[in-house]
């Protein structure tokens, strides 16, 4: 179990850059996924990691070792790939250890091995079978029993979930947090799904376009996202973004979205807003922090009306999507609440969730 | 009103004939929409070419190795007495082992040299395409016409590796006037096509060389189909490029390698051509095949009857050698 370092990593294939410049220490034991849209750059930063791909420039260390030039049998790491990458002509067990067996581990510290993983897997019935006798479900769990077998410095999974049906997905993910409280180890996790990535995560890295954007807990992540890309990418239905102009009103400020929508900044926003003042920003607020008129629980609450266009049922809740100056906007409303589409309808948008973002900069205010 | 019956009298007409051409063409359409006589329809071309130019001749083929037939004369049913002659006779038993020698140490060459291009071909390089497609020459080329060529290059007075090899025996290369190698004076090199073990090598040779495309291509089209992760996890289990090749890359194309090897075995197993227009079985009977001895004995000496008995007895050894290995490919389960 190891400390695991990128330092000012790049990557590039031909004149395209796919990864540039990514600094980032994963702790000891600590679970962290990288999580962006496809062509982020997280599997490269993966692989580069595992020693598939060669670095352009910049230092991977593995504790204390540098290991840049280090072949990936020499890295003391262990891979969970995306199509289970399982040999179709091994046995299950000769799958799991194989790697084992190359590094001529003797015979009954191979068994007893295996069987552990086979245990905590629970795959001890499989062991005799060939991948193709196998379901997605139980590929996936054989694929990481290879990596445990191993008992390597660090696991790398690379979207392991991503083949499976929605509901073995939830069900293996739940299992993957389980294995990682049991083997504690550290993990460097690469999905685009950014619900795994909240489930899953000690921390997230969020990437797009070869960099990092922010990298923080799930919680802190969600709460306050540092740009507008983070802001749109975690949670979901993603963040409503409306353009706003800011303005003073006496003693405080206002944001206004249109000209019957005119919204007061909390207070203790005032200062970290003041210097926007008159300027055109972008307003940004999830669909469960705007919902149907409810009594208000603090005095950031406002209320607005606005015609309903269109709802999406969800069962807890109905998504009400209406029309802002021109920009979609999506409610999180209770089902009972919902007016039909064409109605006008009362909202309540609670302003301490608010985020104001620089459209020159896309950072988050 | 007698312009509204008109009209009708006239659409009446019309639906009739329709009806008409509709009833003479759906007995052949309905026929064809039933998915038993279709199938039968789509299988007879290929069915009467069967019958025609392999069944037939089989069966005929069969029939003349039971009779004392010569060129010109019908024959008469002697049982299996031309086999029991061939079976006593010096040539035969010479010929079959050549043969089975050829055969399998052609096809063991092509497989390993097919493997090693493959693997090559495989990788990434400038001008890649070009070059796989270059590789597949060797078997476009008519083989009677690139087997002429390697008569040529073969030949006892005139041959390109002689002369290369005289060539490289006469330089003498010094550097600053010390001397690297000597002129080690004459050289006349192999009788190529002249004595009996070089005349073995040099069909070999020659069948290799023609063969080589297919194996090389073949097992290019495996390699490829093997997923790029089971490289990745192997590198990731620790393996070496040797190991990969063993235990990832091998048993992957297995099947295909089957296929292909058998194929190939069956091709050289009856091989005419290269040798008879290199050889045509000499010297001394040293390269003679099944297939140029049953030539010779039908076509020049016109035993008809004892050169379909030799041709007939490839028939088992080949039945034998693919029944192991199609039993084989079935058995390790090749979805």
């Amino acid at each position: 179990m190891a400390q695991i370092l990128l330092k000012d990593l790049y990557k590039t294939y031909g004149e395209t850059p796919a990864v540039r410049g990514i600094n980032l220490t994963i702790d000891e034991n600590e679970f962290v996924v990288l999580v962006g849209p496809s062509g982020c750059g997280k599997t490269t930063t993966l692989r580069m990691i595992a020693g598939l791909e060669h670095i352009t420039d910049g230092e991977i260390y593995i504790g204390e070792r540098l290991i840049n030039d280090v072949p990936p049998r020499d890295r003391d790491i262990a891979m969970v790939f995306q199509n289970y990458a399982l040999y179709p002509h091994m046995t299950v067990h000769e799958n799991m250890s194989f790697g084992l067996r190359l590094r001529k581990l003797p015979k009954d510290e191979i068994q007893r091995r295996v069987k552990e993983a086979a245990d905590i897997l629970d795959i001890g019935e499989l062991l005799a079978r060939r991948p193709k006798q196998l379901s997605g479900g139980q590929r996936q769990r054989v694929a990481m029993g290879r990596a445990i077998v191993r008992n390597p410095e660090a696991f790398l999974f690379d979207e392991p979930l991503s083949n499976l049906d929605a509901k073995l997905r939830v069900q293996m993910r739940t299992e993957i947090k389980l294995i990682h409280q049991r083997v504690r180890t550290t993990v460097v996790y690469v999905t685009h799904d950014q619900v795994e990535a909240m489930t899953l995560a000690d921390r997230i890295v969020v990437m797009n376009d070869g960099i990092v954007e922010q990298v923080a807990s799930p919680q802190e992540m969600y709460d306050n996202p540092s740009t507008r890309f983070v802001a749109g990418f975690i949670g979901s239905p993603s963040m409503n973004f409306l353009p706003c102009k800011l303005t003073g009103n006496g003693s405080g400020l206002s944001v206004i979205l249109s000209d019957g929508i005119r919204l007061n900044v909390p207070a203790d926003r005032e200062g970290r807003y003041r210097d926007y003042l008159d300027r055109d920003l972008t307003f940004g607020i999830r669909p469960e922090h705007l919902t149907e008129q409810r009594q208000h629980t603090n005095a950031d609450q406002q209320d607005f009306s606005c015609q309903v266009g269109v709802l999406e049922p969800m069962g807890i809740d109905t998504m009400v999507f209406m029309n802002i100056e021109g920009e979609d906007v999506c409610a999180r409303a209770a089902p009972k609440s919902v007016k039909n589409p064409g109605e006008d309808m009362l909202f309540t948008i609670d302003m301490q969730n608010m985020h104001l973002i620089d459209p020159g900069t896309d950072k988050v205010l | 009103m007698a312009e509204t019956t008109a009209k009708t009298a006239a659409t009446t007409r019309e639906s009739a004939s329709r009806t008409a051409e509709k009833s003479r063409t759906s007995w052949i359409t309905t026929q064809l929409e039933n998915e038993r006589v279709l199938g039968y329809v789509l299988l007879t071309p290929a069915f009467l070419l069967i019958i025609v130019f392999i069944a037939y001749p089989f069966a005929l083929g069969t029939w003349m190795a039971l009779t004392d037939k010569v060129v010109g004369q019908p024959g008469n049913f002697i049982g299996l007495a031309n086999f029991a002659k061939l079976l006593d006779s010096d040539i035969f038993r010479t010929a079959a082992w050549n043969t089975v020698f050829f055969t399998v140490v052609a096809t063991a060459i092509k497989a390993a040299l097919g493997m090693w291009l493959a693997v090559l071909l495989n990788r990434k390089f400038s001008l890649s395409r070009v070059t796989r497609a270059a590789v597949l020459l060797p078997f476009i080329v008519p083989t009677v016409l690139s087997t002429l060529v390697w008569l040529w290059m073969l030949d006892g007075t005139f041959s390109v590796f002689n002369w290369i090899l005289r060539w490289l025996w006469d330089m003498e290369i010094s550097v600053f006037g010390l001397v690297i190698k000597e002129d080690f004076g004459y050289i006349r090199g192999p009788n190529w096509l002249g004595e009996p073990s070089w005349a073995m090598g040099s069909i070999i040779m020659a069948n290799v060389w023609r063969g080589l495309p297919f194996f090389a291509i073949s097992f290019l089209a495996a390699l490829q189909t093997v997923p790029s992760e089971l490289y990745d996890a192997a590198d990731i289990d620790g393996a070496s490029g040797w190991r990969k090749f063993w235990h990832v890359t091998l048993p992957m194309i297995k099947p295909v390698a089957i296929v292909v090897v058998v194929f190939s075995f069956v091709v050289t197993f009856a091989d005419f051509q290269l040798v008879y227009v290199l050889t045509r079985g000499g010297p001394h009977n040293s390269t003679h095949l099944l297939a140029t001895l049953a030539y010779q004995l039908s076509m020049h000496a016109g035993n008809l009857g004892e050169g379909a008995a030799a041709a007939l007895f490839m028939v088992p050894l080949l039945f034998v050698v693919i029944v192991l290995q199609l039993t084989y490919l079935r058995r390790i389960g090749v979805d």
